[in-house]
């Protein structure tokens, strides 16, 4: 029999599941109206070039740093690796192939995530804290055309930019490490690179996952933003989750998509 | 540039049907949120050209009143007109066809943080009519000299005072000179000269652009200073109503209570509690 605690904790789960389900059918509905906002977006290309310049020019930085520095560890653990087999002249297949297939797309996902989606859910939701978009509604401008869709089609261009960045910065860290400082031959290194690399099979479908990414990353970011309680502590919780909800989205998708991409390997 | 300039004076002030004595008509109107209910059973008139009041004390349902007015949530039961267009029938477009005409000032201005003072006054102009960036300009800087702030036209909000940020929303909420003009609590929170500045801008505002004001306010001195009638709402329902003169001369203790500041009367100064001795295990 059950008493009045395990009931009240059954009701909570249940008003907890219906609240979960009904914050996902929001924020799909919220994704759709987003992108059926789109086209006054791109008929006014300056906003999303303005917004491309804060998401995508202000990221670059680390981006860069970390493509390298993850390039440059790569290239020893890598050197390290392939020498026990004798195989150190393949250290360019395995730095690159790493960086397009895997990490290049996901480790700038997640430093993606960190640096501009939570400064987009921060500036949304303070946006709504502060009333701005109430005032842009009432000035009868729809804030979803006007705010929400310049930064998600931004966030879409520039997350596929940046992920190939991080690969190239990663493949100079890996050249720097492997041939410039421990002495991998530098023909080998470049040559094997450029014939285990496929464009379809590795570098197209690296950019696929960073474009799915991005669309993940935005919408997760700009719908915490849009949804978040206007306090500051609705908004801290909002930027929290916007992180936590991405990075978890990122890797999971990642397992799904490398599943399908990769099965014949 | 002359016919574009007639074109959006004249498309502004075309009222959607026969010009009517009031502005604002608002019959047997109910709101609830989440089955709770907001406001019950309020008639009102907003007569054209005039300031009017709505008073009331904090959580009394005012604000909900001018988001109704807006359409920005529809009643639960009664209607809306602004115009004479029900606004309670129209679909996004119509609504947002019909704030074209409205201005509002929002408590705290609600300026647009990342544009600086021009480009908040100038978004709306920007956003509905086609005018090159010559009469903008123009536009922007009549409105700012409105409201005394021409020469910081190039801040950002961040560096405004809270007197200067209301006078910017002030004037960017009058940027295509509306025929109705909404104030959220225009005075919280401002010194006595900021509040006698903006007290005079609503009164000089609704008359030269012939326009109506509705002022959301508690403040009641410089409401009652201001204003043309008064809407005293309480616990969601119109409680009293009429000039300033017959609200100071009101012998209704709700009303009395609220013009005179009393900490007691019909609403308490204690939240419902139990009694203070049981509390304190006396009993």
């Amino acid at each position: 029999m059950f008493n009045r605690s395990a009931l009240l904790n059954i009701r909570g789960l249940g008003h907890h599941t219906v609240d979960s389900v009904w914050r996902l059918g929001y924020a799909v509905r919220f994704f759709g109206i987003t992108l059926a906002s789109s086209a006054t977006a791109f008929r006014r290309f300056r906003l999303i070039v303005r917004e491309l310049y804060f998401t995508g020019v202000l990221s670059l930085i680390i981006i860069l740093v970390s493509g390298l520095f993850v390039g440059m560890v790569l290239g020893l653990q890598g050197y390290h690796t392939l020498q026990t087999y004798g195989s150190e002249s393949a250290l360019g297949v395995l730095v690159a192939l790493s960086l397009v297939r895997e990490l290049g797309p996901v480790v700038s996902a997640l430093l993606f995530a960190s640096r501009a989606g939570s400064a987009m859910t921060a500036e949304i939701g303070l946006m709504k804290a502060t009333e701005q978009l109430a005032a842009m509604e009432m000035m009868a401008v729809d804030p979803i055309a006007r705010v929400v869709a310049p930064r998600f089609w931004a966030g879409v261009i520039s997350m596929p930019l940046l992920a190939a960045l991080f690969s190239a910065m990663g493949i100079f860290g890996g050249y720097l490490v492997g041939v410039v400082l421990i002495g991998v031959d530098e023909g080998s290194f470049w040559s094997q690179m450029q014939a285990a690399v496929d464009v379809r099979e590795d570098i197209l479908n690296g950019v696929i996952k960073s474009f799915v990414f991005g669309v993940a990353v935005t919408w997760i970011s700009l719908f915490e933003g849009y949804d978040a309680p206007p306090t500051a502590e609705g908004v801290s919780g909002a930027t929290t989750r916007t992180v936590v909800t991405s990075s978890l989205a990122i890797l999971g998708l990642d397992f799904l998509l490398t599943s399908f991409m990769f099965r014949g390997i | 540039m002359i016919v574009k300039w007639f074109r959006i004076r004249t498309f502004w002030r075309l009222p959607n049907a026969v010009a009517q004595e009031n502005l604002v008509e608002i019959s047997d109107l109910s709101f609830a949120y989440d089955r709770r209910s907001i406001l019950s059973g309020i008639n009102m008139v907003i007569p054209r050209g005039k300031v009017v009041a709505i008073m009331g004390v904090s959580g009394s349902g005012k604000t909900t009143l001018l988001r109704l007015i807006a359409g920005v949530v529809k009643p639960s039961r009664g209607e809306v007109r602004v115009d004479g267009v029900r606004v309670n029938d129209l679909d996004t477009e119509g609504i947002y066809r019909l704030r074209r005409r409205m201005g509002m000032l929002f408590q705290f201005g609600a300026l647009f943080t990342d544009l600086t003072v021009f480009d908040n006054v100038a978004f709306q102009i920007r956003e509905h009519t086609g005018l090159d960036e010559r009469m903008i300009r123009d536009l922007v800087l009549m409105k700012l000299h409105a409201v005394g702030l021409r020469g910081a036209q190039r801040l950002m909000p961040s560096e405004l005072s809270g007197g200067m940020a209301r006078r910017v929303a002030l004037a960017r909420a009058i940027a295509l000179d509306p025929m109705l003009i909404m104030y959220d609590e225009p005075f919280t929170g401002l010194d006595p000269i900021s509040l006698g500045v903006i007290s005079n801008l609503i009164r000089k505002f609704n008359d030269a652009l012939g326009a109506t004001s509705i002022v959301v306010t508690h403040d009641v001195q410089e409401a009652l200073e201001l204003v043309d009638y008064v809407y005293y709402v309480s616990e969601g329902r119109i409680v009293a109503q009429g000039t300033p003169d017959e609200m100071r001369a009101s012998t209704d203790p709700l009303v009395r209570q609220f013009v005179y500041g009393e900490q007691d009367g019909p609403v308490p100064f204690q939240y419902p509690s139990r009694e203070f001795a049981r509390d304190l295990r006396l009993s």
